[in-house]
């Protein structure tokens, strides 16, 4: 599955460059559409956007690793995103963190062996007034306790399983 | 203008000026650490990060980074209030703080910036003591030493490796404490995009960035007995090496230079401005051989190793237009193992070649594998004028003490023309002096091409030659250099030769010169002392060196001919853009 979809990837990539009109200040815009298409942000892909967008690599490389949100590793099928920005650190986000690495076995920024879950820490998500926040995916979980972190897991892992059967059908 | 008070002293000020120009202008000194501003070649670094230089400004609650600030009418600000001293120096110790701390053992030691500021603000003791960042030391390449620990995150390197050369290897990475600067995608160096043009090394104000050092190499090449060593001085070394002696940018100590090597214990001090004479023998010719027979103009020089490999990279579709001519101390290595072996009967493999360079550049390209013959590299060992300076020092040598002498024979003859190689606009006018009258059959009355001197970042003249009009271009620094080869591509540009020099002043501005400080100047005399020296010349032309002629008749041939093109040309390599 991931092969044909990096092939077509590129295609995609091309056509919403080619889309933008000024694409001088797209790079942030870019980089968003490529970790969506590639679910990370590879020295390939870095080499491609820079060639496209005539810049050097070695900028594009500096913006990705200033935003914890691009990630230039592959992540598993689920990442899973504790925000601990001041609202949500203060509220306990960093239990909520512990959680998910005791549950998940292993450490902020890491994968699980079974390529499953990614498990990283981001800085606000905007959502304050939900504080403390995880996103799995682009879904929210908003006002979390440590006694919750087991059943996201779950919730997410039947999902998935949903997902691969309807694309098996 | 806009009016305002410094310390007390008034001072009318041009709008959009920033206190710290504003205290230069009364000669008040603030002192800075991260600011650099090498306004002729455009670069002005002004992060304002590094807090060093902030003053107190009446009516401001917080202190202001004067080097950020810009004047107003009215203003009222004092450089040196207790205030000012005390924030000084706790922004100093709190570099001190994430900071190795090893000056004793220091590359940098008595030339480093931060030091030079603990010194001058009586730092004693640090009161923090926190964690500490700590990355791996990148000694990947041949010519540059990246040591993170010794960062201050000031961003000179990176404003000149991105605004001024347009190298775009050097980047800041990550964020916050983590925040250090990286080599194209955090790659080792030997694996970017880097030219190693040594710009970052000269203007890094700690020892952040440093040259790899072939001391030891030098030295026990002297101390072998089976080796010859050769050595041979690249005509920007002689107008800097007094500097790190004492003496005023731009002094000449050639003799000096020649009688000091004689004492390291060089067999033979032999000079890389023959080689200088040769190359224009070759690129004259090649020149003047496009011209005739309909072949690619323009044609660029290819002296500057960083000027190679940036073509290599930046211009990867444009690799036939450079000349093939090698750089003349890859030529001089040439011909040292060759006709210099045959003639002294010595075997090639036996002879060490020492460049002295103004270069880290040189130190890559002399291990370019292209860059030999029969398995032996044309070059040896490549050491900076800086790394001369230490070595006599070493050796308790005192420079200006000695008295002048001459170059051994017959590698160290040469012209005016092959001493101005040292400066941008020198290569293209030296292979003036020789195409003009090659072409013409008549003597060059005034050798002197002053459109193609100074200081402007791209020079351009139409000399006419017999009825042709031959436009040329000169560019130096790298930054201009794509400007010249964008418009080329583009075909906007129609010049029939271009000289590029990746350092901006040239040689003289070399990565491996003497720290400048920031002092544009130091440049601008060495320029001065290169002129000085070629007009002082009995000879100007390099065709009319007596030993070039003489190299010829024994054992090239023809310019440009078979045996020339085995030993004093090259080709290049495509390389990836980045």
């Amino acid at each position: 599955m991931a092969g044909k979809k990096i092939h077509g990837g590129y295609l995609e990539l091309q056509d919403y460059i080619d889309s933008i009109k000024d694409k001088r200040g797209a790079l942030i815009a870019v980089l968003h559409k490529a970790q969506h298409i590639f679910g990370y942000l590879s020295d390939e892909v870095i080499l491609f956007i820079s060639e496209k967008l005539d810049l050097p690599s070695s900028k594009i490389y500096g913006v990705i690793s200033f935003y914890s949100y691009f990630t230039t590793k592959p992540r598993g099928e689920n990442v899973v995103n504790v925000c601990l920005g001041t609202a949500c650190f203060v509220r306990g986000a960093d239990a909520i963190m512990k959680e998910f690495e005791r549950e998940l076995k292993i450490h902020t920024g890491e994968t699980t062996e079974d390529g499953k879950y990614t498990l990283s820490g981001l800085r606000c998500i905007g959502a304050c007034g939900l504080a403390p926040v995880v996103m799995i995916n682009d879904k929210v979980y908003g006002r979390v306790e440590v006694d919750q972190v087991k059943k996201i897991i779950d919730e997410n892992k039947s999902e998935i399983i949903t997902n691969m059967e309807e694309i098996n059908e | 203008m806009i009016h305002m008070t410094i310390n007390n002293q008034k001072v009318a000020v041009e709008d959009g000026s920033t206190i710290l120009e504003a205290a230069r202008k009364l000669k008040i000194r603030i002192p800075t650490l991260c600011h650099l501003d090498l306004h002729d070649i455009r670069m002005v670094n002004r992060g304002a990060s590094c807090r060093v230089c902030v003053v107190e400004v009446e009516g401001r609650r917080n202190l202001a980074p004067s080097c950020s600030t810009p004047v107003m009418e009215g203003m009222v600000v004092t450089t040196n209030s207790l205030r000012c001293i005390q924030a000084r120096r706790t922004i100093i110790e709190l570099f001190l703080s994430n900071h190795p701390k090893d000056c004793l053992v220091c590359e940098k030691s008595l030339g480093c910036e931060l030091q030079a500021l603990a010194a001058e603000y009586h730092i004693r003791s640090i009161r923090y003591q926190g964690e500490r960042a700590t990355h791996p030391i990148d000694v990947s390449s041949r010519a540059i030493i990246r040591n993170m620990d010794k960062c201050i995150m000031c961003r000179r390197c990176e404003t000149m490796c991105n605004e001024v050369q347009t190298v775009h290897v050097l980047s800041a990475i990550n964020r916050g404490f983590d925040t250090y600067i990286a080599a194209s995608m955090n790659m080792p160096m030997n694996e970017s995009t880097c030219v190693f043009c040594g710009q970052c090394v000269a203007v890094c104000p700690t020892a952040a960035l440093t040259e790899v050092s072939h001391i030891d190499n030098v030295w026990n090449a002297l101390n072998d007995k089976n080796k010859i060593v050769v050595v041979q001085t690249a005509p920007a070394v002689r107008v800097a090496l007094g500097e790190e002696f004492g003496e005023e940018p731009g002094t000449i100590v050639t003799g000096k230079m020649v009688a000091a090597l004689r004492r390291l214990g060089f067999d033979k001090v032999f000079d890389t401005d023959f080689a200088a004479d040769l190359t224009i023998m070759e690129e004259a010719t090649e020149f003047i051989h496009r011209l005739k027979h309909g072949g690619k103009l323009p044609i660029l020089t290819s002296c500057c190793p960083g000027w190679v490999k940036f073509f290599e990279h930046q211009f990867n579709d444009m690799l036939d237009i450079p000349s093939t001519s090698k750089s003349p101390h890859e030529m001089f290595g040439a011909i040292a193992k060759s006709y210099y072996a045959e003639k002294m009967g010595i075997p090639p493999q036996n002879i060490c070649v020492v460049s002295v360079m103004p270069c880290l550049a040189k130190k890559y390209e002399a291990a370019r594998p292209e860059l030999s013959q029969d398995g032996l590299q044309n070059v040896d060992e490549v050491i900076t004028t800086r790394e001369l300076a230490r070595m006599l020092k070493e050796a308790n040598i005192d420079l200006m003490q000695l008295e002048d002498e001459d170059y051994d024979d017959p590698l160290g003859e040469s012209t005016g023309a092959s001493v101005i190689f040292g400066t941008t606009g020198g290569v293209i006018e030296a292979a003036l002096r020789t195409a003009y009258e090659w072409l013409t059959n008549e003597t060059l009355k005034k050798v002197e091409f002053h459109d193609l001197r100074g200081f402007d970042g791209i020079k351009e003249a139409v000399i006419k030659i017999n009825d042709m009009d031959v436009k040329i271009a000169v560019a130096h620094g790298l930054g201009n250099a794509r400007t010249l080869l964008e418009n080329i591509r583009e075909g906007k540009a129609d010049y029939h030769g271009i000289e590029i020099m990746a350092c901006p002043g040239g040689c003289i501005g070399g990565g491996g010169q003497p720290y400048h400080h920031g002092d544009i100047n130091v440049i601008k005399k060495r320029m001065e002392g290169i002129y000085k020296e070629d007009k002082d010349k009995k000879l100007r032309k390099s065709h009319e060196n007596p030993y070039i002629k003489k190299l010829y008749e024994e054992y090239l041939g023809e310019p440009y001919g078979e045996r020339a093109h085995e030993l004093l040309h090259t080709h290049y390599v495509k390389r990836k853009k980045m």
